[in-house]
């Protein structure tokens, strides 16, 4: 309680203006509590992860562990060095297909979305429409057809297979326009004047200020592509990435349940901890240069 | 500028040829990967396909065979109208809440309570299992477990296989990892608001911090709460995962039967692929209507 009230003092809850003790103690307490609830399957993941084998198959299934063990992550290790395949491949794979899938998104996607959000050209709104529809189309029914076109393309069994489709994401131009929507559209011309081409406008000018929207995207992108199976595309052993991987550790039998669990503990600490930094930059860079609506 | 009306549309193209340049990797890619597969999966929707032989026309008659034969397809309607309608609102109205308390948070903690409440999305299948705990029909389920220690049920609820509960529980867990993308995009949004706006308000009248949230931020984030509303949309409409995993496939009298779990059973089950495109094109004019109404409502406040 002494604590919550020192950091007010401190002004490091709230922006002080407008601001009540009172309504800032329902804050924490809502934000708090709705956290606490939240962040259940995450514990609950990583207690899994360190209970021994009798402790997994218990019934009824606790939440804690009782008598935390690391034997998973020790027996994971071991299965892990003597694969067929050494895991670093798989892991090389997943890191190849997320960085490059990532990296691949926000360029593609950035060079789109400029345009879309303060161009005026023919076809604008109708694209603009477009992207938004795609959101709307159940992706279940398109396996099929896309494997046909993978097929043509000659990209099955290939890592484009992945990082190609995921460059195309239909929420993170949705997102970026978004964004870009809210420039000053005056800042725009400004540069225009000085001589500065669009290219350079959307880097200088427009990308600095979408940086929340930039991280955010790289959050779900990082996210996505880091749990990418291949999406039925990747057959050769040596193109898989490290979710199949450790799926096929348990594929072996429901003894290796423990293993797995460790692995989907390993498996999760990534996406953190670009979470982490990713939210971090956002709260650095936007203390200043804000949207001017 | 010249007037843009009295220019030829030929002229108006040629003239935004940069506009395009910098289009052209997206829409190449999502031609190929979105537009095509959705453009024959529509075409499918009218045909009789079993992924093996070649696919043979039928006209309507998918259509007709979802609308009239099919009683699955009706209770799987009425579902995910109803879980659309209950957790589409209510997720959305939490999610700026959460978003905007978030926002008045500071530092270290404020990153940790993000990640915490965007960690059930994060981590998605993984965390299937905590609700199946919870939920547990027998007496050492976590929910039975507490209601009948305060003696509110005398014996255990089969939550997740009796029908008249099962929709209400994967709404609540719906809720629950519902913080997702539109979440993440609005607290961005309030992040990205310029202080100067605050205090410039302060001198006008403003306050407190719901006066703010009413008449600076919201206005000034329409075009994220647009996309978080989208997002939610097309969350809600879409739900199956959770249904597949927590009420099993099928469901106790298909209760928590949704049209996507019903895609799914035509898709992967039936190998029926012309009637599973006719379903996914009937969502998606579902959608379409709500979107159109969506819309509506932020009229003017957002580009498209």
């Amino acid at each position: 309680m002494r604590a919550i009230r020192r950091l007010f003092r401190q002004g490091k809850i709230g922006n002080r203006l407008n601001r009540g003790v009172g309504g800032d103690l329902l804050v924490v307490l809502f934000v708090g509590l709705f956290a606490a609830f939240s962040s259940l399957p995450l514990i609950f993941a990583i207690m899994h992860s360190l209970k021994p084998l009798g402790e997994l198959f218990l019934f009824p299934p606790r939440f804690f562990v009782m008598e935390p063990t690391l034997e998973n992550y020790v027996s994971l290790f071991q299965v892990t060095t003597n694969m067929w395949v050494p895991i670093t491949r798989y892991l090389y794979n997943s890191l190849f297909i997320t960085f490059a899938g990532s990296f691949g998104q926000i360029v593609v996607v950035a060079l789109a979305a400029y345009p879309l959000a303060k161009h005026v050209f023919p076809g604008r709104s109708a694209l603009n429409q477009l992207i938004i529809f795609a959101l709307l189309f159940s992706t279940t029914v398109l396996m099929v057809p896309s494997f046909v076109i993978m097929t043509y393309l000659g990209l099955v069994d290939t890592h484009l297979a992945v990082i190609l489709p995921a460059m195309q994401r239909t929420m993170g131009l949705f997102l970026m326009v978004s964004f870009m929507y809210q420039i000053p559209t005056d800042s725009i011309e400004a540069a225009r004047i000085d001589g500065c081409g669009e290219f350079g406008i959307l880097w200088k000018i427009v990308m600095p200020v979408v940086k929340p929207a930039t991280m955010t995207m790289l959050i779900f992108a990082f996210q996505e592509l880091w749990r990418s199976t291949g999406d039925g595309f990747i057959f050769t052993e040596n193109l898989k990435t490290l979710p199949v991987a450790f799926s096929q550790i348990q594929a072996v039998g429901i003894a290796r349940l423990g293993m797995f669990a460790a692995a989907s503990a390993i498996m999760m600490v990534p996406p953190i901890i670009l979470f982490f930094v990713a939210q971090h930059r956002v709260m650095e860079t936007m203390a200043h240069s804000g949207i001017k609506g | 500028m010249t007037n843009t009306k009295a220019l030829s549309l030929g002229y108006r193209i040629k003239r935004s040829w940069i506009s395009y340049l910098m289009l052209a990797p997206f829409f190449l890619l999502f031609f190929v990967f979105t537009i095509l597969p959705v453009l024959s999966s529509i075409v499918l929707s009218f045909t009789n396909f079993n992924m093996l032989e070649t696919p043979s026309f039928a006209g309507l008659s998918n259509y007709r065979h979802l609308l009239v034969n099919d009683q699955v397809f009706w209770i799987a309607f009425r579902n995910t109208m109803i879980f659309t309608l209950v957790t589409g609102p209510a997720g959305y109205v939490l999610m700026v809440f959460l978003a905007w308390f978030i926002n008045e948070l500071r530092g270290f903690i404020r990153t940790l309570l993000t990640l915490l409440i965007y960690a059930p999305s994060m981590i998605a299948g993984a965390a299937f299992f905590i609700w199946f705990i919870i939920f547990s029909p027998d007496a050492h389920g976590y929910l039975n477990g507490f209601l009948m220690r305060w003696n509110i049920i005398h014996e255990p609820v089969m939550w997740l296989l009796d029908a008249r509960y099962v929709l209400g529980v994967l709404m609540v867990v719906q809720l629950w990892i519902s913080m997702g993308a539109g979440f993440l995009a609005v607290l961005a949004g309030f992040k990205a608001v310029d202080r100067t706006y605050y205090e410039a308000a302060a001198i006008d009248g403003v306050r407190n911090r719901f006066q703010e949230l009413w008449h600076v931020t919201l206005p000034l984030i329409a075009p994220q709460m647009f996309f978080a509303a989208i997002m939610q949309l097309a969350g809600s409409f879409a739900v199956w995962e959770i249904s597949v995993h927590m009420a099993g496939f099928p469901s106790t009298e298909y209760a928590a039967s949704t049209i996507v779990t019903h895609i799914v059973d035509y898709a992967q089950i039936r190998y029926e692929l012309g009637n599973a495109s006719a379903l996914a094109v009937i969502l998606f004019f579902l959608m379409l209507v709500v979107n159109l109404g969506l819309r509506k409502l932020f009229v003017n406040k957002v580009n498209t």
